[in-house]
C-alpha cells in the first residue's frame, strides 16, 4: 500500500529526515516511536503533504502512484488521513458544514454521488457513536475552545467519515487521560480491517496497549535505526532511548 | 490652506459651477447659498489633507472628471438587474441622480410618509427645512457643502411616533455611464419619530465604462426610543467614485444599527458620524469591504458619545486582493458629562496578496474619567496552518480559503436581522468567495 525509500526531507536550512525506508501493508499497524526531535512529526507531515518541507530526495509510492507529486487534498482524495498532533481552530467554520464539503469533495474524485443533507446526517450520526462525541460539539466551531480530549477525538471522528485507507496519526495519545485515550484508541480499532492501514506516531508505549501494532520502528537522526514487534515498544518503557543511541553512535 | 495650484482650480472650477446652480427661488435656497460659500471657503481636500491621505478624492475629480459636462439621463431599463428578488419594500430609483417615479413603488399608507426630497420639500417644508442641512457639517467638510449646495434629489421619510414599520424602504443609485461620464449629488433626510422603527437600504450599482462620481448626504434623526436600521449594499462596476456622509443624530435610549457592504467599485469613500445625543443609547455599525482590483474603500467613523450611560460597538472587517487598499479611521469622543459610556471598536483585516493594503487607525478620544472603551485593529494573512487542515481533509484549496473568509465576513452578516436581505448578502458573498475572488 505505502513504499516509503530513502526518504529525506529538510525544513528551512535544517535536513530532518535522513533516508527513511518502510513498507505497509494493508491490514497492518505500525508504530513509530523515537526521542523527540528524531522526526516523527516530520514524516506524518511530508506524507500529509504540509508545504513547509521540503523532500529533498527519496520516493513515497502509495497504492502505486507518486503521493509527493499530489496537492495534500489530493492525497487526502487518495485515502491518506492525518490526525494532527495540533489540531487547528477555525473560527466560525462549523465541523459539520466542512466534513459535508470534505465528505462530498472526496466523493465527487472519486466519481460517486455526493450525500444530500439527510444521507450526510444519517452517515454522521452512525460515526458519531463510534467515538463518543456528541452533535452540539459538532455544531460548534471547528475545535474553538474545545478540550484537548475533544480536538483529538473530533480527529477520529472525521477519520471515522473520511474512512481513509493510510491513517497517520500523529500523537493523538499526547495530552490526552487514560479515559479520553481509551475511547480514542476504541474508535481507531472499530475503523481497522483487512483492506486498510494505520501509522501511530508516538512518544510513549502506553497508546500500543491499546492500539496493538504488528510493527514499531524506532526513528532516531531522522532514520529508521531499530525495527521490531509490539515488544521492542516494551522495551523502550522500560529501557528508554539511551541504549538506541548508544547502539547506533557504535555503528 | 497647503492646497496646490491645480487644487484650488478644482475647487475654483467647481465652486464657479455651483454659484451658477443656485436658484433663488428655490425653497431652500438660503442653505444652499451659504453651502456655496462653505466649499468655497474650505475647499476640495488638498492631497496632503489629514483626512483624505489615502484617498486621492481630489486628484482624481481633477484628473478624470470633466465637471462642467452635463450628466446624461441614463437607460431605465437597466434598474432590474440590480434589484434584490423577493423583498417586500417600498422602493425608489435614482439614475444618474435623477429619481425615476415610474421604476419605483411606494405604498399609499397613512403610517409614514416616504416621497423624493425635492417634493418632501414643497410638500412637508417646515419639517424639512427644521432638519435639513441642521446635522452634515458644510464647514468641516467640502463634499457636505458641495452635497448641500448641490443636490438634486434623494429620500425623504418621516415615520410619526409609535409608529414600527416592518416594510423596507429600498433605495437604488444606479449610475449608467453607457452615454458618458456621470457625476450626482444626492441627498436624503431621514425623520424617526419617539417609539417609531424603520429599516433603510440603499443600493448603488453602476453599468457603462465611464467614470462616475457620487456625492450622497443621508442625515436622520432618530428620536426618543426609536429604531434605525440602515444598510448600504455598494456594489459597483470598475469606475465607480464615491463619497457619502451620513450623520446620524441620536436622542435618549434610541438604538441604531447601521450596515456597510463595499463590494466593489474603484473608489469608495465612506462618513459615517453618530452622535449620541442622549442616555441609554444602543448603537452598532457593522463593515464589510470585500476589495480586489485597484479598488479603495475608505470608512471613516465617529462615535460621539455626548451623555452618559450609552452604548456603542463598532465592527469593520475586510478582505484585500490584487491591489486594493482598505482604509479605516475609527474616532470614538467621550465627552466629560459621558460617564458610564461602553464604547468598542475592532477592525479587523485579511490580505490575500503581498501587494494589498490596509491603512487602519483608531482615534480615542476620551474625556469622562468612569468608561469602558476599547478598541482592536488587526491585519494578517490567511492561517496558513487552518487551510493545510482543510486541504488535509480533502478540500480543494479555492474552496479552504473561500471557507475561511465566509466565516470570517460571517461575524458581520450574523448581525443582518432581516431573512431576505441576509440571504442576498449570503449569496453574493458566497460567490464571490468561491471564484477567483
Amino acid at each position: 500500500m505505502l513504499t516509503i525509500k530513502n526518504l529525506q526531507a529538510k525544513i528551512g536550512e535544517k535536513q530532518i529526515l535522513n533516508g527513511i525506508n518502510l513498507e505497509v501493508k494493508p491490514g497492518e499497524v505500525h508504530a513509530i516511536m523515537g526521542p523527540n526531535g528524531s522526526g516523527k512529526s516530520t514524516l506524518a507531515s511530508v506524507l500529509a503533504g504540509r508545504e513547509e518541507y521540503e523532500v529533498t530526495g527519496g520516493e513515497v509510492s502509495f497504492e502505486g502512484k507518486d503521493l509527493l507529486e499530489m496537492a495534500p487534498e489530493d492525497r487526502a482524495r487518495e485515502g491518506v488521513f492525518l490526525a494532527f498532533q495540533y489540531p487547528v481552530e477555525i473560527p466560525g467554520v462549523s465541523t459539520i458544514n466542512f466534513m459535508k464539503t470534505a465528505v462530498n469533495q472526496i466523493r465527487e474524485y472519486r466519481g460517486q454521488p455526493t450525500l444530500d443533507a439527510v444521507s450526510f446526517l444519517g452517515v454522521m450520526k452512525e460515526k458519531m457513536k463510534l467515538v463518543e462525541i456528541d452533535q452540539a460539539l459538532l455544531n460548534r466551531a471547528l475545535n474553538e475552545g474545545f478540550s484537548g480530549g475533544e480536538k483529538k477525538r473530533n480527529e477520529i471522528f472525521q477519520m471515522a467519515m473520511l474512512e481513509p485507507k493510510l491513517a497517520v496519526l500523529d500523537e493523538t495519545d499526547s495530552g490526552l487521560d487514560i479515559d479520553a485515550l481509551k475511547i480514542v484508541s476504541n474508535g481507531v480499532n472499530k475503523l481497522r480491517n483487512k483492506s486498510n492501514a494505520v501509522i501511530v506516531v508516538t512518544h510513549y508505549q502506553r497508546l500500543l496497549d491499546y492500539i496493538v501494532p504488528d510493527f514499531v520502528h524506532v526513528l532516531y537522526k531522522g532514520k529508521i535505526v531499530k525495527s521490531g514487534t509490539k515488544e521492542l515498544a516494551l522495551e523502550l518503557e522500560a529501557k528508554g532511548y539511551d541504549w538506541i543511541k548508544e547502539e547506533v553512535s557504535v555503528l | 490652506m497647503s492646497a496646490t495650484v491645480t487644487d484650488n482650480n478644482t475647487t475654483s472650477e467647481l465652486a464657479a459651477l455651483l454659484d451658477k446652480q443656485l436658484v433663488a427661488t428655490a425653497v431652500d435656497a438660503a442653505l444652499r447659498k451659504e453651502a456655496a460659500i462653505a466649499f468655497r471657503t474650505a475647499g476640495l481636500p488638498a492631497a496632503k489633507a489629514e483626512e483624505y491621505r489615502f484617498t486621492p478624492v481630489t486628484r482624481i475629480l481633477e484628473k478624470q472628471f470633466t465637471l462642467s459636462q452635463p450628466t446624461p439621463a441614463g437607460q431605465a431599463s437597466r434598474i432590474n438587474d440590480y434589484t434584490l428578488a423577493g423583498l417586500e419594500a417600498d422602493t425608489l430609483v435614482f439614475i444618474n441622480g435623477v429619481f425615476s417615479p415610474a421604476d419605483s413603488s411606494i405604498q399609499k399608507t397613512t403610517d409614514l410618509t416616504i416621497l423624493p426630497l425635492q417634493e418632501a420639500l414643497v410638500s412637508h417644508t417646515a419639517l424639512v427645512l427644521k432638519h435639513l442641512g441642521q446635522y452634515a457639517d458644510t464647514a468641516a467638510d467640502a463634499f457636505t457643502a458641495w452635497n448641500t449646495a448641490a443636490w438634486t434629489n434623494g429620500l425623504f421619510v418621516h415615520v410619526p411616533d409609535n409608529k414600527i414599520i416592518e416594510r423596507p424602504i429600498i433605495l437604488y443609485h444606479l449610475h449608467d455611464t453607457s452615454e458618458g461620464q456621470v457625476v450626482t449629488a444626492t441627498r436624503n433626510l431621514i425623520v424617526v419619530g419617539r417609539n417609531a422603527e424603520v429599516t433603510i437600504l440603499e443600493k448603488y450599482d453602476s453599468a457603462g465604462a465611464s467614470p462616475s462620481f457620487s456625492n450622497q448626504v443621508t442625515e436622520a434623526v432618530v428620536a426618543e426610543n426609536a429604531g434605525l436600521n440602515l444598510y448600504s449594499i455598494q456594489h459597483d462596476a470598475g469606475q465607480r467614485h464615491q463619497v457619502g456622509m451620513t450623520r446620524i443624530q441620536q436622542a435618549n435610549y434610541s438604538r441604531v444599527n447601521t450596515f456597510t457592504f463595499t463590494l466593489n467599485g474603484k473608489l469608495v469613500r465612506n462618513n459615517l458620524q453618530l452622535v449620541l445625543d442622549g442616555e441609554g443609547i444602543e448603537s452598532h455599525m457593522y463593515g464589510l469591504y470585500l476589495l480586489t482590483g485597484d479598488t479603495l474603500a475608505d470608512n471613516h467613523t465617529v462615535v460621539d458619545h455626548r451623555k452618559p450611560n450609552s452604548f456603542s460597538n463598532e465592527l469593520y472587517k475586510g478582505v484585500m486582493d490584487g491591489n486594493a487598499r482598505g482604509v479605516f479611521n475609527g474616532k470614538i469622543y467621550v465627552r466629560p458629562q459621558a460617564q458610564k459610556t461602553n464604547a468598542f471598536q475592532a477592525n479587523r483585516n485579511i490580505l490575500l496578496s503581498p501587494t494589498a493594503t490596509v491603512n487602519t487607525k483608531p482615534q480615542l478620544e476620551i474625556w469622562a474619567d468612569d468608561v469602558k472603551c476599547s478598541h482592536g485593529c488587526t491585519s494578517g494573512q490567511l492561517d496558513e496552518e487552518a487551510l493545510f487542515y482543510l486541504r488535509a481533509r480533502g478540500i480543494d484549496k479555492l474552496s479552504a480559503q473561500a471557507m475561511m473568509l465566509y466565516a470570517f465576513a460571517g461575524e458581520v452578516l450574523t448581525n443582518v436581522k432581516n431573512p431576505v436581505v441576509k440571504e442576498y448578502l449570503d449569496n453574493l458573498i458566497s460567490q464571490r468567495l468561491h471564484k477567483n475572488f
